[in-house]
């Protein structure tokens, strides 16, 4: 791993909150890296420790191995697109974008072409003569990455840079951003809260929860094999099943008893031994829910409830089956709606089933992360 | 575009009488005495004070007085200065208002505002002890050195540039601290990740965020500065006589009241120059805006 940017044991307080909690990783060179957390978790504050608005109090960052940790921000190699854009008001979006070089005394005529191929990039050619107000939400978006891009940053940094738009419009800029990306091959951080966006863009995810990082990784790893509950529901929506290790059957899976559930087959993801407590996460599109029982197949979990609940969403539907004292959320893909036979509705007896290796065994379980989860599970049991 | 549409007879009947009130109190205790002053000063004066019969230019004639060019000029140059130093200071101590949190914004606002519980009068007169050749500040500044014997801090152009200042920096303070408050300090922190030291970013950005702060803070700086009256008769000596005093002595001393009102309509004359000229800019300034508008889509 070309180790292009590191965070090595960075710690920040603010009176007796701790905001990042020695957080030690590294960027490689032409990634983006997402930070994803809810608010409050420190990822903007580690942003900033990275463009120098804010200074460590433990911990140094490097670039290329050189020691920014104590650079003011007009001289470190990065630049940041901000959340509310900060487009100057009283300039043009052409001195908007040519701020940074002017500052850099460039001279005029290199500003002149820089900021023409800028906004070529970003597809503003006719608005250079506007002032920030004249144009709309996604422009301004655009803007801001040009006005960052031009300076030609070592690293770019997005702090929620899609927050302030609607649904759609983040959709179409987040593809615009990965292929100015492609464009530009600089090294992006991104932070947001928003984890289809960091799954949309990103090449590695860092998840954050109060100032410490939870688990570094690809989308498929972070949303297939979390570490935690809290990763595990944060990320995607997902079933908590605890319960005890009976047997350690091989070398490859196990057998448990889950609570109100019933003994079933899990793999291994990390050694297990017999008695030992366990959490399970288990997606719910992973589950296969059916009128009637599977076929058996040792590799096959399979249980039986009754429907609680029916959201249809169109694209798939989504049910709530109560297992025991368990609530269990399985998804059913529509690829054939209307042909498809009966599906199964509210009060329904079904089986739910599910591969031993679609579960993901948790190396650590809060129980106030099922607060995270789609609907929670009912009191009553 | 509904806005645009002309107003019916009722809408413009409604308006007609919401105005009337201030129209009315802006006729009767701006406008009429105004215009009094400027026809009392094409009056001949009175032998005892008051007016003569018949209409006359003496008035005007008697302001080529060789004294006034001198005493209208230092006008116009104390206040010119009072004003630049009120909003040099009143653009840092602006930025730190609008920067700090609510509690301590608080605080410095009290601070800046206490002063005004004191009489103004009393204020000044403060000023000239404190001045005064065997005051704190002279007697202080004589033992460290710092100026000579000889040196006078009382009556002449610098104290009454002093005073100006003190008395007139909360007015230069609490418009720039008002458009502070809405400027976007995020700004600032574009600006330095764009490459500008933080002077750089507080001229470049900061300044021309607040700039109609600082266009209020000049007009309610200057316009009292250009009026004043009791500060340079306080502190000001004969060196330090400014066109308010005059206007005084004409009506106190002289008795003669067209020569006062002359004295006047010439103040008010340079005191409505910098207003025009701050309306023409904001004009100009909205002409601009309107021309461009409409097409912010996509």
């Amino acid at each position: 791993m070309s180790e292009f940017l590191v965070f090595d044991g960075v710690t920040k307080r603010f009176g007796d909150f701790v905001a990042v909690r020695e957080a030690s990783f590294a960027i490689e060179k032409g990634e983006i890296f997402a930070l994803l957390g809810p608010s409050g978790c420190g990822k903007t504050t580690l942003l900033r420790m990275l463009a120098g608005f804010i200074e460590p109090d433990e911990g140094r960052i490097l670039i290329e191995g050189e020691d920014i940790t104590k650079l003011p921000p007009e001289r470190r190699p990065v630049n940041t697109v901000f959340q509310s854009y900060a487009l100057f008001p009283h300039l043009t979006i052409r001195d908007n974008i040519g701020f940074g070089l002017k500052m850099a005394k460039r001279p005029k005529s290199e500003i002149d072409s820089e900021v023409d191929r800028m906004l070529d990039l970003v597809d503003l050619t006719e608005h250079g003569d506007k002032k920030p107000d004249r144009i709309s939400g996604g422009q301004k978006q655009r803007v801001a990455i040009a006005r960052a891009l031009v300076n030609k940053p070592r690293v770019l940094l997005l702090d929620e840079p899609l927050a302030a738009l609607d649904l759609k419009l983040r959709q179409r800029l987040l593809v615009e951003l990965d292929d100015i990306h492609d464009e530009v091959g600089i090294t992006f951080l991104y932070v947001t809260h928003d984890q289809t966006e960091a799954m949309a863009i990103s090449d590695r995810i860092a998840v954050m929860q109060r100032g410490t990082l939870e688990q570094i990784g690809t989308p498929a790893e972070i949303y297939e094999a979390p570490v935690n509950s809290f990763v595990a529901a944060f990320i995607g929506d997902t079933n908590f099943l605890r319960g005890k290790v009976v047997t350690a059957t091989d070398e490859e899976y196990s057998q448990a008893e889950i609570e109100g559930v019933g003994e079933i087959r899990l793999f291994n993801d990390r050694p297990l031994k017999p008695g030992e407590e366990i959490a399970l996460s288990l997606r719910p599109e992973k589950i296969r829910i059916e009128s009637h029982a599977p076929p058996t197949d040792p590799g096959l979990n399979a249980i039986e409830g009754i429907v609680e609940d029916v959201i249809y969403l169109g694209s798939m539907t989504r049910y709530w089956v109560r297992v025991g004292d368990q609530r269990i959320a399985a998804e059913r893909q529509h690829s054939r709606y209307l042909l498809d036979e009966k599906l199964p509705s509210w009060k329904d007896r079904v089986w739910l089933s599910w591969r031993a290796d679609d579960g993901c065994v948790l190396s650590d379980f809060a129980v106030e992360d099922t607060e995270l989860l789609s609907i929670p599970p009912d009191e009553e049991g | 575009m509904s806005e645009l549409r002309r107003k019916t007879n009722p809408e413009r009947r409604a308006e007609w009488w919401t105005t009337l009130p201030s129209a009315g109190w802006l006729l009767i205790f701006f406008a009429i005495p105004t215009l009094l002053i400027v026809v009392m000063s094409f009056k001949p004066a009175g032998p005892y004070g008051g007016f003569g019969e018949g209409w006359s230019l003496k008035a005007w004639v008697d302001m080529g007085n060789p004294s006034y060019p001198t005493v209208l000029w230092r006008t116009i140059r104390l206040s010119l200065a009072a004003t630049l130093i009120c909003i040099a200071l009143g653009l840092p101590v602006g930025f730190l208002l609008g920067r700090s949190d609510a509690k301590t914004r608080s605080i410095l606002l009290l601070l800046v505002v206490v002063p005004f519980w004191t009489n103004f009068l009393i204020r000044v007169y403060a000023w000239k002890v404190l001045l005064h050749p065997s005051g704190f500040f002279r007697e202080t500044l004589v033992s460290f050195g710092v100026i000579g014997e000889n040196t006078l801090l009382l009556y002449n152009e610098w104290a009454v540039l002093l005073v100006m200042v003190y008395a007139y920096v909360p007015f230069a303070i609490l418009p720039i601290y008002a458009s502070a408050e809405k400027f976007d300090f995020a700004l600032l922190d574009a600006a330095r990740d764009l490459g500008a030291s933080s002077i750089r970013a507080f001229w470049l950005v900061f300044v021309p965020g607040v700039s109609r702060g600082v266009m209020a803070a000049v007009v309610m700086v200057l316009i009292p500065a250009l009026g004043s009256y009791i500060i340079p008769e306080l502190v000001g000596g004969p060196t330090g006589e400014m066109i308010g005093n005059k206007i005084a002595q004409r009506v106190f001393i002289d008795r003669n009241w067209p020569h006062a009102a002359a004295l006047a309509t010439v103040l008010m004359i340079v005191t409505l120059l910098p207003v025009l000229f701050a309306f023409a800019q904001e004009k100009r300034e909205s002409i601009a805006v309107g021309k461009k508008g409409g097409d912010a889509s996509s």
